[in-house]
């Protein structure tokens, strides 16, 4: 098992070149968190029935159809289609928008990097839920709690990896130091280029107020198709007067943040 | 009492230790403490219910409860990785569906009752015997039969060698039953 | 399986899982190993990134599997032995064999006999059919000079009897003292197996391919020609293959086809070689090994059948012991078998009890046994650990068969339809069944669940891994182990009391194990011990099946898998150690812990490796022995030169150079002599059901199928106008076969909520299906409803000049569960293939329209309808 090296920071290199779809990922992580189901509908989207990371999925694969010009594919020896997967997760981004919206601390930084949503102090403001620029945060209304992946927190401080790499049958998620995991994608990249495939890419957006994401990813194509947004920023660089009349909002809202807090009854 | 609650709010605390609110500072008692469910439990090496990959698995449980099932690193065929089925063996055997008492319905009841393991296990071997007394060849024009085609039995491919030989061994060795068959045949 | 058993000597996959990783090709078909082999499949994977090798998909549909591979070859469903025999057919006139490895270790140049006749000769037939009897005499298949049936002993040639099994099913026929055949080491003998294997196949062309398998001429040259590189001292290929191949009418005949590619191409018994046989459930492996079928007995040993004048051991022995190779040694296993059964009653002056076992006298296989149910022949059954109800082909007939017992115990963890038939099943919601006038008593009874036992499985590659138990079971949940053990008991208190020769085997039978606990569980380990067998005189356990004596002394229950629990300290199943790439040190690999089998072909006839790169086993000059990365599956001392005495028998009978050694000639079977019901060569049949006519002989369907036809079982018509489409059924990977394991649980159930059929967009706007409403999905068997699922991973086909439709369904929904959904082998007729009486499941006629079907009676007079329109 991979051990969390002292302080460093962790992260998952989710490379979908490997994934199958077969969706260990997402079973192995609402087995080992106790997740509820998210109901028993039938989408019609290829084979993704959870459709989204949510409160009650934490991992989701995105399945990806692209059709084939009529007529090939079948009977004449031209294009395969394709059909592409990819595991999706929190990002627990360098600058996390949900840390920083939340109002009760209840979002914190873990030594090895996670953004961890504390389950004892959240109150369910759902600040974080708007802040965060990839959609994962969710409250969960039947509980009241904001909900997302805690990078297996529990796991990683007794030095086991999370449960959806440990699970993960081809290793498209690998769990480790996140700058060997970087040094992994680069490599990769680079094989995946020389044997033809022109169109990999890695997804980390450095280059925004994000500044880089622990949970990254090596993709084909517009990572779009995958529910990863081009340019995705945090909502505080929306504040023009920064953190001064944050404050100040943050100030006004103290007494109610203050009860809130202390009548939490998951305290 | 209020300045207990007060310092436990993570807001005072992180004025009180001057970090910016996201870091230990901010950490709950359970946050600082986090320890996975598997900490202190027994560990059982097993193998996956589901195909015939034959995936390691490590069977976690404390106080005869299971606790956690997870890929066995170990396995040189699985290198500790586990599929959607695998992976939620542990739900396979804790979902609240799982049956745990012998159910019996009656000829042309419209309902289930339960009975004692005991007493079904009487009933069954009863059922049995008088079957094949009534269907039981012992020779035919002189040649050994030693046959019942009365009784039968399905299944074998789920189960342990042990269990798959125990079946063959009591119903067609002692018994003489033919008709044995399971999924494996191909 | 005997497509391999036949082949190679042992019915088992060839190689190991990990081995996937050494090919430098990988033929996958008739599997979706992505989808239902995941973990397996990392393998594969690894050989794509590492190795650069190139990953061919075989399937009707476009799978996970097939986004993972090089090449997808979309071909219709039914017609794999047609694209395998025009691979073959390439192999031999492009001159790819691997002519070394073909001419020392493969049957090639064997000439055969001057009265047999190919299916080219006969319109589809080979010599000797019955058309009364509707079965071969295979008499003429045999080698020339091979001694006929009845010099020998009386009846028909093993594996050939009506209902018998053994030979057939994971051996090779073996009648007759095969080594004294002539050969022809040039294959240039019109009659050797070379020539007659070209003539075979010459019409197998990627022409007909691209006629009648719907695959274009480019992509079958791209197929043969990235696969068949595969080969030669430095390069090998895998070919793995799953349901999707034996789940058919000439199932088996599409795996001999399978194994004879890779004999030409020289790819069995090295390293990323091989065939890998990919099973469903934990322990298919297991119990085909330990035998709940009732043609076989443990070991692989054929189940007698009934015979007024051949009754006697040694009557048995004379019929199925070979006089070379590994089965000289029958008659070790078949008493050492009867002692570990009869203990100290069974002697040499009463023939070891062989009298008890039971004879066969029919059909006892599930449909067999099933139909008379249905017929109300059968009063009891035990189902454990299996769901007919919804798994088994013809699901109404299955289901109202129950309601004909008198009793039925089924035994499992949650509660699957079979127990529940009475008062749910769609047949009482359609006034079929009543539970008002259904007399069976069912007993449902609670199992153990695999971590709360202890056992061994073993798995698709012959590993014995024994799983060890974690906390007790809930509540009166019990392992088949303990429900077995006390059910014996009781029966054995009964039997005690009665003294007619009926309860002689009872009583006799050994049944001594003790029990720990406080539910009583009977050790497993004990029982595994006398599986792996002991000395009569003091219990101690033999270190393998070479210690095994025919004259009582020894106990064994099951010969293949004997050294597994050496001395009572050393369960080596249980061994959780591995030293390298194999495993070697993780669990026991049946026999004698080889991991790739038939291995002394990895090396050249001289015993040195083919390549540095390719090694695997090799001789050590200097110490006089096989060594090398795997356990040597050959005498370990036999030094590659040795040549047998005149007149030698068993093992010493085979050359220092024959690496199949379960064979009597010591060499893999391209062509088989013996050993199967449907021909010594695969034949491209349609399908039971199909829209086309078979385009290379007059014979449409493989001859020696058993239909079962019957009202309750009926079939559509050949390109049936009423029935226009293939049909063809699978798993998904986030459920289990029919569902019992898996419908119950919310966290696999919402990942695939609900049945749907696939279909192409040209098929969807052809018959106004609309993606996500219903459509309704009929054959001649039933009529089942399914969301539509629109998508371009199906491909209209251009089959014989007109356009054919696949609809795909997946077949895990019931009526209990979580999730819920028609039975989609309601659909499928109960049918069996000659040799293994397996159902096809994968190519039928159906068809489809738009909406949902019909409620209670209705439905049924939707399909009655059906029926009756002009066929």
């Amino acid at each position: 098992m991979n051990q969390t090296n002292g302080h460093a920071n962790t992260g998952f290199l989710t490379d979908s070149t490997l994934c199958i779809g077969c969706k260990a990922c997402e079973v192995a992580c609402k087995e080992w968190n106790d997740i509820s189901e998210d109901g028993y509908d039938w989408s019609g989207f290829s084979y993704d029935n959870t459709e989204a990371v949510g409160h009650s999925t934490w991992r989701h694969v995105k399945f990806v159809e692209n059709p084939t010009t009529p007529g090939l594919g079948g009977n004449a020896a031209g294009q395969l289609p394709s059909w592409g997967f990819s595991s999706d997760v929190c990002k627990h981004c360098e600058v996390a928008g949900c840390l920083e919206a939340c109002p009760t601390g209840a979002i914190v930084r873990m030594d090895f990097g996670a953004v961890f949503v504390q389950p004892d102090v959240c109150n369910g403001c759902a600040y974080c839920v708007v802040s965060c620029p990839f959609g994962v945060v969710q409250k969960n209304e039947h509980d009241g709690r904001a909900f997302k992946c805690t990078f297996c927190s529990d796991r990683q401080m007794a030095g086991l990896e999370p449960a959806c790499a440990h699970a993960c049958p081809t290793k498209s998620i690998q769990f480790g130091n996140l700058e060997e995991l970087h040094a992994k994608a680069d490599q990769r990249l680079e094989e995946l280029r020389s044997s033809g495939i022109d169109d990999a890419v890695i997804y980390d957006p450095v280059d925004t107020s994000v500044k880089g994401i622990h949970a990254f990813f090596l993709l084909r194509g517009d990572p779009r198709s995958y529910n990863l947004p081009p340019e995705p920023e945090v909502p505080t660089i929306y504040l023009k007067k920064g953190w001064r009349s944050a404050a100040v909002a943050a100030g006004a809202m103290l007494g109610a943040t203050m009860l809130a807090f202390l009548g939490d009854k998951h305290r | 009492m209020l300045r207990e609650l007060l310092s436990r709010w993570p807001v005072v605390r992180q004025i009180k230790t001057g970090g910016n609110g996201t870091g230990p500072e901010a950490m709950s008692q359970r946050t600082r403490t986090l320890k996975p469910k598997i900490e202190g439990a027994k560990v059982a090496r097993s193998v996956c219910p589901y195909c015939g990959v034959g995936c390691g698995q490590l069977v976690f449980h404390k106080n005869n409860k299971l606790v956690s099932i997870e890929g066995d690193p170990e396995s040189p065929i699985s290198r500790g990785r586990l599929c959607p089925k695998g992976s939620d063996t542990f739900q396979l055997h804790t979902h609240p569906a799982r049956l745990t008492k012998v159910k019996y319905r009656a000829p042309y009841s419209r309902s289930w009752q339960e009975i004692p393991l005991e007493q079904a296990m009487d009933m069954i071997a009863d059922r049995v015997w008088d079957t094949r007394e009534h269907t039981f060849i012992e020779k035919d024009d002189g040649a050994s039969v030693m046959h019942t085609l009365g009784i039968a039995h399905l299944g074998g491919a789920t189960l342990d060698v042990e269990e798959n030989y125990l079946i063959r061994k009591l119903f067609t060795g002692g018994l003489g039953m033919n008709c044995i068959s399971n999924q494996a045949r191909i | 399986m005997p497509g391999l058993g036949t082949s190679f000597g042992r019915g088992g996959a060839t190689t190991a899982q990990q081995d996937l990783s050494n090919a430098d090709a990988i033929l996958i078909m008739g599997s979706n190993m992505a989808e239902n082999h995941p973990v397996g499949f990392q393998w594969v994977i690894e050989a794509r990134d590492r190795n650069h090798a190139k990953i061919i998909h075989v399937d009707p549909r476009f799978t996970r599997t097939s986004s993972m591979a090089d090449v997808w070859v979309p071909l219709r469903a039914g017609t794999d032995v047609l694209f395998l025999g025009a691979l073959i057919n390439y192999v031999l006139t492009q001159n790819k064999i691997f002519r070394e490895y073909v001419v020392a270790y493969t049957n090639a140049s064997t000439i055969l006999r001057e009265d047999f006749r190919d299916t080219e000769d006969l319109g589809g037939f080979f010599s000797g059919w019955d058309p009364e009897k509707k079965e071969y005499d295979p008499t003429s298949w045999l080698y020339e000079g091979s001694p006929e049936t009845g010099t020998l002993f009386a009846g028909p040639i093993p594996g050939h009897e009506k209902y018998g099994g053994g030979h057939g099913k994971d051996r090779g026929g073996e009648a007759g003292e095969l080594e004294k055949h002539e050969s022809d080491p040039t294959l240039e003998h019109p009659r050797c197996v070379y020539q007659v294997l070209k003539r075979h196949f010459s019409r197998y062309t990627p022409e007909m391919v691209e006629q009648y398998c719907g695959v274009p001429t480019e992509l079958f040259f791209k197929v043969a020609e990235a696969y068949c590189s595969a080969s030669g001292p430095e390069k090998t290929g895998t070919i793995c293959y799953a349901v999707g191949w034996t789940q058919h009418s000439n199932g088996v005949q599409i795996i001999r086809a399978a194994a004879i590619l890779q004999l030409l191409l020289g790819n069995v018994g090295r390293p990323g070689g091989g065939v890998l046989a990919l099973r469903g459930h934990a322990s298919i492996q297991g119990s085909t090994d330990v035998a709940t079928l009732y043609d076989i007995l443990p070991g692989y040993l054929p189940t007698p059948m009934f015979s007024k004048d051949a009754n006697k051991l040694k009557d048995y022995i004379t019929k199925h012991r070979a006089s070379t190779g590994w089965w000289a040694n029958f008659d070790k296993y078949i008493v050492s078998f009867l002692k570990s059964y009869y203990g100290e009653a069974a002697t040499s002056q009463n023939d070891y009890c062989f009298d008890w076992l039971p004879r066969v006298t029919g059909d006892h296989s599930h449909f067999g046994f099933w139909l008379d149910m249905m017929d109300g022949k059968v009063d009891g059954l035990f189902i454990m650990g299996q769901n007919p109800a919804v798994g088994a082909p013809n699901g109404r007939l299955e289901r109202k068969a129950l309601a004909k017992l008198k009793w039925l115990v089924v035994r499992d963890m949650v509660e699957i339809e079979p127990a529940s038939f009475w008062y749910n099943s769609p047949e009482v919601g359609r006034g079929e069944l009543n539970p008002d006038s259904i007399a069976t008593e069912v007993f449902l009874m609670p199992a153990a669940g695999v971590p709360e036992k202890s056992g061994t499985f073993v798995n698709t590659q012959r590993l014995l891994q024994f799983h060890s138990k974690g906390p007790e079971p809930p509540g009166d949940a019990r392992s088949e182990t303990w429900f077995m053990y006390h059910l014996g008991t009781r029966l054995k208190a009964k039997a005690a009391k009665d003294p007619r020769p009926r309860s002689a085997p009872l009583n006799a039978l050994t049944w001594t194990y003790s029990t720990h606990g406080p539910l009583a569980e009977p050790s497993a380990e004990e029982v595994l011990m006398e599986i792996n067998g002991w000395t009569t005189a003091d219990h101690k356990l033999v270190d393998g099946y070479r210690a095994l004596k025919a004259d009582g002394s020894t106990a064994c229950g099951a010969w293949i898998y004997s050294g597994c629990f050496p001395s009572r300290e050393k369960n080596r199943a249980n061994e959780r150690e591995p030293r390298d790439l194999y495993g070697h040190g993780w669990g026991y690999a049946w026999p004698s812990d080889r991991r790739i089998i038939y291995n002394r072909a990895s090396a050249r006839p001289d015993g040195t490796p083919w390549s540095e790169r390719k090694k695997l086993i090799w001789w050590d000059a200097g110490k006089k022995e096989w060594t090398g990365l795997d356990n040597p599956d050959f005498t370990k001392d036999k030094p590659p030169d040795y040549k047998p005495a005149k007149n030698a028998k068993g093992d010493a009978a085979l050359a220092g150079d024959k690496p199949f050694i379960l064979h009597p000639d010591g060499v893999g079977w391209i062509y088989v002599s013996s050993g199967l019901k449907d021909g010594p060569l695969p034949t491209h049949y349609e399908p039971l059901e199909s829209p086309f006519s078979n385009p290379l002989y007059p014979q449409e369907t493989d001859p020696a199928v058993l239909r079962r036809e019957r009202p309750d079982n009926p079939y559509a018509k050949q390109a049936d106008p009423r029935f226009p489409h293939i049909l063809t059924t699978y798993r998904l990977t986030e459920h289990h076969t029919a569902g019992g394991m898996t419908r119950t649980l919310s966290h696999l159930a919402e990942l695939q909520p609900e049945l749907f059929c696939e279909v192409s967009p040209e098929m969807a706007s052809e018959l106004g299906l609309h993606h996500g409403d219903y459509a309704t999905i009929s054959t001649m068997r039933s009529i089942v409803e399914a969301r539509v699922l629109v998508t371009d991973r199906i491909k209209p086909m251009q089959v014989a000049g007109r356009t054919v439709h696949h609809v795909g369904l997946p077949y895990h929904f019931g009526t209990n569960g979580l999730v819920k959904g028609d039975m989609v082998n309601d659909l499928l007729p109960i049918s069996e293939e000659p040799n293994v009486r397996i159902m096809e499941t994968k190519a039928l006629l159906c068809d489809i329209r738009p909406g949902r079907r019909a409620r209670g009676k209705q439905a049924l007079e939707e399909l009655e309808a059906k029926r009756e329109q002009a066929a």
